[in-house]
């Protein structure tokens, strides 16, 4: 965004870039948008055998994340915000991620330690 | 300071969908989320899943929508649409819980709640693939169930605290608090608070509904 450069350097109390109205509509579409793509995979693609489950999974999951960045970034505008702010929220939300990949892995091995 | 504690919110609702994923990815079969979210309470019976969670789902979306709407009137200190669309979002966050209690009403009167499932083996088959073991369905059902309501009912507990967040805010708007301030920067602050509830719900929603 070229916005970024000025609004740090804004005055104080008025740092945020606001979102014009055109900009929270397409943001606005852009998840439902999303939704949709969701709702064909998992109501159409998945049932006719077009799309398999465990290719529909990570595939849900890439585009919940592409909603989450849209959220977080505009209805949120954490893109608009000081780079340190950013990286400092960034960084948990990837440790966590970390984590994720970390326990599903090790659950799919619960699986044969049950018996 | 928002930021940060929806950080630490964020630490929580990511341990609890932690253990709902271990847990789910550990077990020998899952309820199939087509068959348990398949009816529109009041409407539909059977036959159309994902129906009601996406009127949901569009529903949150939407007032999250009517929020940054009402931050973006903030900045032009514009107070009368400020307020049309605070209460545009108070209503979407309520018709949101609404919905919930109703698909919780539901579920409930199927036979699931916290450590319970329904009793008969017949009734349970309805929410499982043909041919899974009635041990493996009584445990899996029994995980599914407390799962589903804790993460559903902290999540729609920071709902509620958002609408009431919300409507503090509007009074505010209506009794001129931050006309006199100068500055509508609160309305921010609980937009942030109201779109991380939207967040979480999309992943709980891709979670419980779509994985």
């Amino acid at each position: 965004m070229s916005s970024h450069a000025t609004d740090t350097h804004a005055e104080h109390g008025e740092e945020h870039e606001s979102m014009t109205k055109g900009k929270i509509w397409k943001v606005f579409f852009i998840l439902l948008g999303i939704t949709c793509v969701e709702f064909i995979i998992a109501l159409i693609l998945v049932p006719k055998g077009i799309i398999p489950g465990h290719i529909a999974n990570p595939l849900y999951i890439v585009l919940t994340l592409f909603k989450a960045f849209y959220i977080i970034a505009y209805f949120m505008h954490l893109k608009f915000e000081k780079t340190g702010l950013i990286i400092s929220i960034v960084v948990p939300v990837l440790f966590i991620i970390g984590l994720i990949l970390v326990l599903t892995n090790e659950s799919h091995h619960w699986i044969t330690l049950r018996g | 300071m928002m930021w940060f504690f929806l950080l630490s919110d964020a630490f929580t609702f990511s341990s609890l969908l932690i253990a709902y994923g271990a847990l789910r990815f550990s077990a020998y079969a899952w309820p199939s989320a087509a068959l348990v979210f398949q009816s529109v309470p009041g409407l539909i019976e059977h036959g159309a899943p994902l129906v009601f969670v996406g009127l949901m789902t569009f529903i949150l979306i939407m007032s999250s929508v009517t929020m940054v709407l009402a931050v973006e009137a903030g900045h032009r200190n514009a107070r009368k649409e400020v307020i049309g669309w605070m209460i545009a979002t108070v209503i979407g966050g309520l018709m949101f819980l609404g919905c919930q209690a109703l698909e919780w009403n539901h579920l409930h009167s199927e036979g699931f709640w916290w450590s319970s499932i329904p009793t008969s083996p017949e009734k349970l088959q309805e929410f499982f693939a043909v041919g899974v073991p009635y041990a493996a369905q009584a445990a899996s059902a029994h995980q599914f169930a407390n799962l589903f309501f804790t993460i559903t009912g902290f999540h729609g507990f920071h709902v509620f605290t958002g609408v009431v967040i919300n409507i503090i805010i509007t009074v505010n708007v209506l009794l001129g608090t931050y006309e006199k301030r100068g500055s509508y920067l609160m309305i921010e602050k609980v937009g942030l608070y109201w779109h991380f509830v939207d967040l979480v719900w999309v992943f709980v929603f891709t979670f419980f509904y779509l994985v």
